[in-house]
Order: structure tokens, then sequence, then C-alpha cells
């Protein structure tokens, strides 16, 4: 981790205490999580103030993390399917959860990436919405305008709700179309599908009539040559 | 008194100044704009959510076909954020090629802008002319990766190859191209790419200049783009906005400088920064950024020419064995058989990594939860954020303006749609 990496995540750590909670970072990057109600104040302080001048929120965006951690395969043990490997979603077939070590507190989650044209910083702020059925958050949009159109997309493929938000609307779907596509529940292949009707003289949507296909099965292998780097996060834990 | 009223007019999505598939309702008054609502996503194939069901070099190939008018850039966005979860550098040389390719592909993209947005507001010449350039560049792309656009060259770990001994030539003698024209055409393919590559380097400062002559003090040029789509530091922050569109607004960014990746830290150039922030600054960056691009482009090239060395790493947990060595090799054959089949796991984690894309910071933020497919890619393409200032953009402006301001912004929907 470089030096103004750790000198901006102790600055954030004194200047919100506990508002926000530091998340550990692989990769050396500075992560907070803040919960929503915390988010406008953070934000405009995180703006503003000095150490940290953020004045560009580079990006939004929408995570489902209803499926972290879950397998398609396992691999650790012996499998109880036999030795077939194809993913039979007609079945029902239950997805398996491992144990991850990053535990999100809830599905759905905001994340904010934040640049500092003048200091040279960047910050990722992550924020879980209290309701897991009709997420609300504030939105961001009157302290960076940039929010605008990226806020429009994670409602439009998450259905979050940006409280404050001048102009929610979908942006990046068809018009008229119902879902959040990319929500971990929706599927790969979409519910409708079109195709011009000679006779209705429009086109016309109707179910999809193919089936979901998985080619390659999804797979958690704890891999050893991480195990230094997993063991250097340790100790710095 | 007879009623007025404002009126809506409908632009694009197939009109070719739309550059694609922008539909854009105006709302004007007269012929001066009060309002523009773009409406977006025609072009969306959801990138992002096909990257969470397939491993991850499956999806090095979607990435070409964001901003499919400057390829390598989006896969090199992609490739960092993934060489970055797993703790992975690739060789020097490597890095060198990456760094030689992003520039080409900034000279791909930047003379296709300057091409197609001359063409919007009333310059023909220009088109045919950068047509001309990006020719011989597109062949380079091709030399070395065998295709002229998509051309899934890097890889997590270094390039997919080494860069050819031997540049393609051709050698038909056709109806429409006599033997003159055959050996006209093959006049620097005698060589390496490398030597291919030097000889545009060293024609290419000229053919700028012959830009700059079409279009610089040009008086037409000039009031199309003088004071059209002003933007001030501070809205362009405020905005979002990164690359050519914050420079030419006076703002001196530039990630190569100022968070170098790969070798960037290496060789020398210069960041270009307008005054006035309108459509005239930005041209002047960009035309600026070719000539700066080709700067790092020799630099490249004398360097690569004295370091030979492997262009991959040789972790065959992540990078796939030589066919040689899978024949022999049964440990080879294993891993390539878990490679193509099921792929490479990443560690569990999430990163996010940034690039100075020709349009602006191209960014990959990458979720892993440990599998051998992303847990959630999210691409922050440029365009989109400078796309959603539109509206701010042209209001007060004439109709005609709106061409010129789509221009500027350097619209490309590939990567706007994802």
């Amino acid at each position: 981790m470089s030096k103004k990496t750790v000198s901006l995540i102790d600055n954030a750590e004194q200047k919100f205490g506990d508002r926000i909670l530091r998340i550990e970072s692989s990769t050396g990057e500075a992560v907070f999580e803040v919960e929503p109600e915390n988010l406008l104040d953070v934000c405009q302080v995180l703006r503003d103030e000095d150490p940290f001048s953020f004045d560009t929120l580079i990006d939004v965006c929408g995570v489902d993390y209803l499926h972290y951690g879950s397998i398609e395969w396992q691999t650790n043990e012996a499998t109880d399917s036999g030795f077939s490997r194809g993913v039979d979603s007609s079945t029902g077939a239950e997805l398996r959860k491992v144990k991850t070590r990053y535990q999100p507190p809830r599905r759905f989650a905001v994340v904010y990436h934040l640049l500092s044209v003048e200091r040279n910083h960047r910050l990722r702020l992550r924020s879980f919405p209290r309701d897991e059925v009709t997420p609300v958050i504030d939105s961001v949009y009157p302290i960076w305008n940039s929010a605008d159109w990226f806020e429009r997309e994670a409602f439009d493929l998450f259905g979050i709700l940006f409280d404050g938000h001048p102009d929610l609307r979908r942006i990046l779907t068809d018009y008229g179309f119902i879902g959040h596509p990319f929500r971990k529940d929706f599927p790969l292949i979409g519910n409708v599908e079109v195709r011009y009707d000679p006779e209705l003289g429009r086109v016309a949507y109707e179910p999809v009539s193919i089936e979901p296909r998985t080619l390659v099965p999804k797979v958690i292998r704890h891999d050893d040559r991480f195990a230094s780097l997993r063991e250097k996060e340790q100790r710095d834990d | 008194m007879t009623d007025i009223r404002n009126f809506t007019l409908n632009f694009g999505p197939q009109h070719p100044a739309a550059h694609g598939v922008l539909r854009l309702v105006l709302e004007m008054d007269g012929e001066v704009i009060l309002k523009a609502d773009p409406h977006i996503g025609l072009l969306h194939r959801a990138t992002e959510k096909l990257a969470e069901s397939k491993p991850y070099n499956q999806t090095i190939g979607y990435m070409d076909r964001l901003d499919y008018v400057s390829m390598m850039c989006n896969e090199h966005g992609y490739v960092l954020a993934i060489e970055k979860l797993m703790g992975i550098t690739p060789p020097i040389r490597a890095q060198y090629i990456r760094v030689m390719f992003d520039e080409v592909t900034r000279l791909l993209n930047h003379l296709m802008w300057l091409g197609t947005h001359g063409l919007d507001i009333g310059a023909m010449t220009i088109f045919l002319y950068c047509f001309r350039e990006r020719e011989d560049l597109m062949d380079c792309y091709e030399a070395v990766s065998g295709t002229r656009m998509h051309a899934t060259y890097y890889r997590p770990g270094g390039v997919y190859r080494d860069l050819p001994e031997e540049m393609p030539r051709f050698s038909r003698v056709e109806k429409i191209r006599n033997e003159k024209e055959v050996k006209r055409l093959n006049m620097n393919r005698e060589g390496s790419m490398l030597d291919f590559l030097e000889s545009f380097c060293e024609r290419f400062p000229a053919r700028v200049d012959e830009y700059e002559t079409l279009l610089t003090d040009n008086r037409i040029w000039k009031q199309r783009t003088v004071n059209i789509g002003v933007v001030s530091p501070e809205r362009a922050m405020q905005l979002g906005f990164t690359g050519p569109m914050l420079r030419g607004s006076g703002v001196e960014w530039d990630l190569r400088k100022k968070q170098p990746y790969e070798v960037y830290d290496r060789v020398e150039f210069d960041i270009p920064v307008g005054v006035n922030g309108d459509c005239y600054d930005r041209y002047l960056v960009r035309v600026e950024e070719m000539r700066q691009s080709n700067q790092i482009i020799r630099q490249c090239i004398t360097w690569l020419r004295e370091h030979p060395g492997p262009v991959m790493i040789s972790d065959q947990k992540v990078v796939p064995p030589t066919r040689v060595e899978m024949k022999d090799d049964m440990e080879s054959l294993i891993h390539h058989f878990k490679l193509f089949t099921e792929g490479y796991c990443v560690p569990e984690g999430e990163a996010y990594a940034a690039i100075e894309h020709p349009k602006g910071e191209f960014g990959v933020y990458l979720i892993s939860d440990g599998a051998n497919k992303p847990y959630r890619v999210k691409i922050r393409a440029p365009g989109f954020a400078h796309l959603s200032s539109m509206s701010e953009m042209v209001t007060g402006h004439m109709l005609a303006d709106v061409v010129a301001i789509i221009g500027t912004q350097d619209i490309v929907f590939g990567e706007i749609d994802r």
C-alpha cells in the first residue's frame, strides 16, 4: 500500500470515526463502508474538506450480493452428483454456498468510486441500502452532478431507488422493459423475446423459447499460489 | 394572439451524425435548443452480465467490442484489473508492447474521431486522409493478432504472442492492382513489424501537419468550433469528465503521468492542455496527443529492438502452455485442459483498474468471490459520463452545433451502452 493511501485512510478514520468502516483490500486501495444514513454527510465532507477534496465522482454502480460465494460444482470434497459437471437448471438444483472472507451485510450495495484530481488519490465507498425488497438510498447528485446517469443506470439494472434524484428513469433497457436485468435472480437469457409479426404488422413480445445453458460451471478453488497473499493479509490484520 | 409553442425534434437514432445509435429528443425554440434528452441503450448487450457467466479469459474478446475504435485499450483495462487482483506482473517486454499498442490505438481512435468529426461539420478531405493512415495501423493490429479490429491480444500475464519478425505482404496482382501498385504497397513491408511501424512513425508527423493545414486555421472550421460547447474546469470535474474533454478545459490530468501504469513512467511525453474549454481547444488537444503518441511509439520501438525476452509470465496456472510443450508433457496437458475447460480462479477481493483510454478514464471494477468467473464486472466508460452532460453543453446553441458537440465528445456507442 502506498504512503499516500495509508495517510488517506488515517485521515478518513480520524475525521469520521465510527461513521465509516474500513475494509481490508488485497490490492492496496482505500475502501470504506458507510451506513446509508451517513452517506450524504460523509460525501459532502469528502468533497469539500481539504485532506480529501474528492472533486470528481468517477463511477457509481450497483452490486447484487445474492449469490456471493455460491458455486455450481463443489471441488474440495467428493462430488455427490456423479461425474457430470453439467448444470441442469431445469431441476432447480440448489447453488451451494461456501464460506467467503468478505461477508456482505445485506443483498444490495451501491459502490462509489471517488477521485481527487487536485490531490491525486482515489477512494471507494460502499453503502448497503436497508431494505432488500425495495432498496432506497440517498442520491449524491446534489454533491456530484456526474452521478446523474450512473444512478439512473443502477436503478435500471438493479432496481435501487435514489432518493432525491431529479430524473430517475430507465436508461439502458428498452422502453417498457419489465424487471431489473443485472439482479442475480434475473436469468441471463431474459424473460421475453421479440419478433416481427407480419400478421399483426408490429413487433410481438413472447416468453423466451430457448433454455438457459451453463457452459462452464462456477467453482471456487482455494489456490495455494495465493496462500502467501492470504497470510500477508492475516498478518496485516 | 397566436399561441407560440416550443417544438420537440427527434434526432437519430439513424442519423449519420449521431455517431451510431444516439437518439436525442431536442426541445427547441426556433433553432435554439432549450433542452436535450439523450436516449441511449439501443446497443445495450449486457456485456457485464455476460462476463459474470463465463471464465475470465473469455471476456477479453467482449472488451474489444465495447469501444470498437480503440480495441486494445479496453482489453488493457480489463486485463489490468485481473492482474491487480491476482498480484501478477507481466514481463517488462510485454509492458512495452502494451504501451506501444495503447498508443497505436490512441492514434487509431483519434484519426477516426478527426475524420468523422470533420465530416460531420463540413470537411470532406480530412476524412479520406485520416482513413489512409488508419489502414497502416490496422495492418499492425493484423500482423500481431491476426485481426484488424477485435484483437484479443492482451492476456492476464502479458500479451498473446511476441511481435512478428515478418510483416505480411501483398502478393496478388489483380485487375485493380497491377504490379507497380503491389510494389508500392509492399515498400515498407520488407522488414519486421517494428520496421513497418517505424516507417509509419517517420511519415506520420508530416501527415498531422497536413491535417492541421486543412483545419487549424480554416475559417469555416473555426466558425463551427470556436466558443461552441464551452465547459469550465470546475464544471468539467463536477460532470465527471476525463481525458481530452477534461484537458480541453485546462485541467492538467492524465493517468499516464499522474498514476502511471505499465512503463509510462519510463517514456517521455507531454500532456497538451486547452485554455477555453471549447470544441476548438479539444480539437487542438487531440491533435497534439497524436504527435505525443507518435513519440511514445518511437521510444517503445527503440527499446523493443534492443531487449528481446518473454512476453508472457511462465505460471501455467494462469497462462496456457505452448502447443509444443503440451504435446509431450503430461503436466502441461493437464494445465492446458484445466485452463480451457474451467479457467483459473482469482482470489477473493475487489479491484479497480483505470487506464488513460483515448476518450478518457476507462476503468474496470472487478469483484471476485474466489471463483473462476468474475462476480461482478463494472465497466466505467468515459463516453457515458461525457454524454450525460450533453443537455448542459448544447443548451442555448443552434441545432447545427449539436452535431459539433456530439463530435467533440468523441461518442462511440459500443462503450456507452455496453
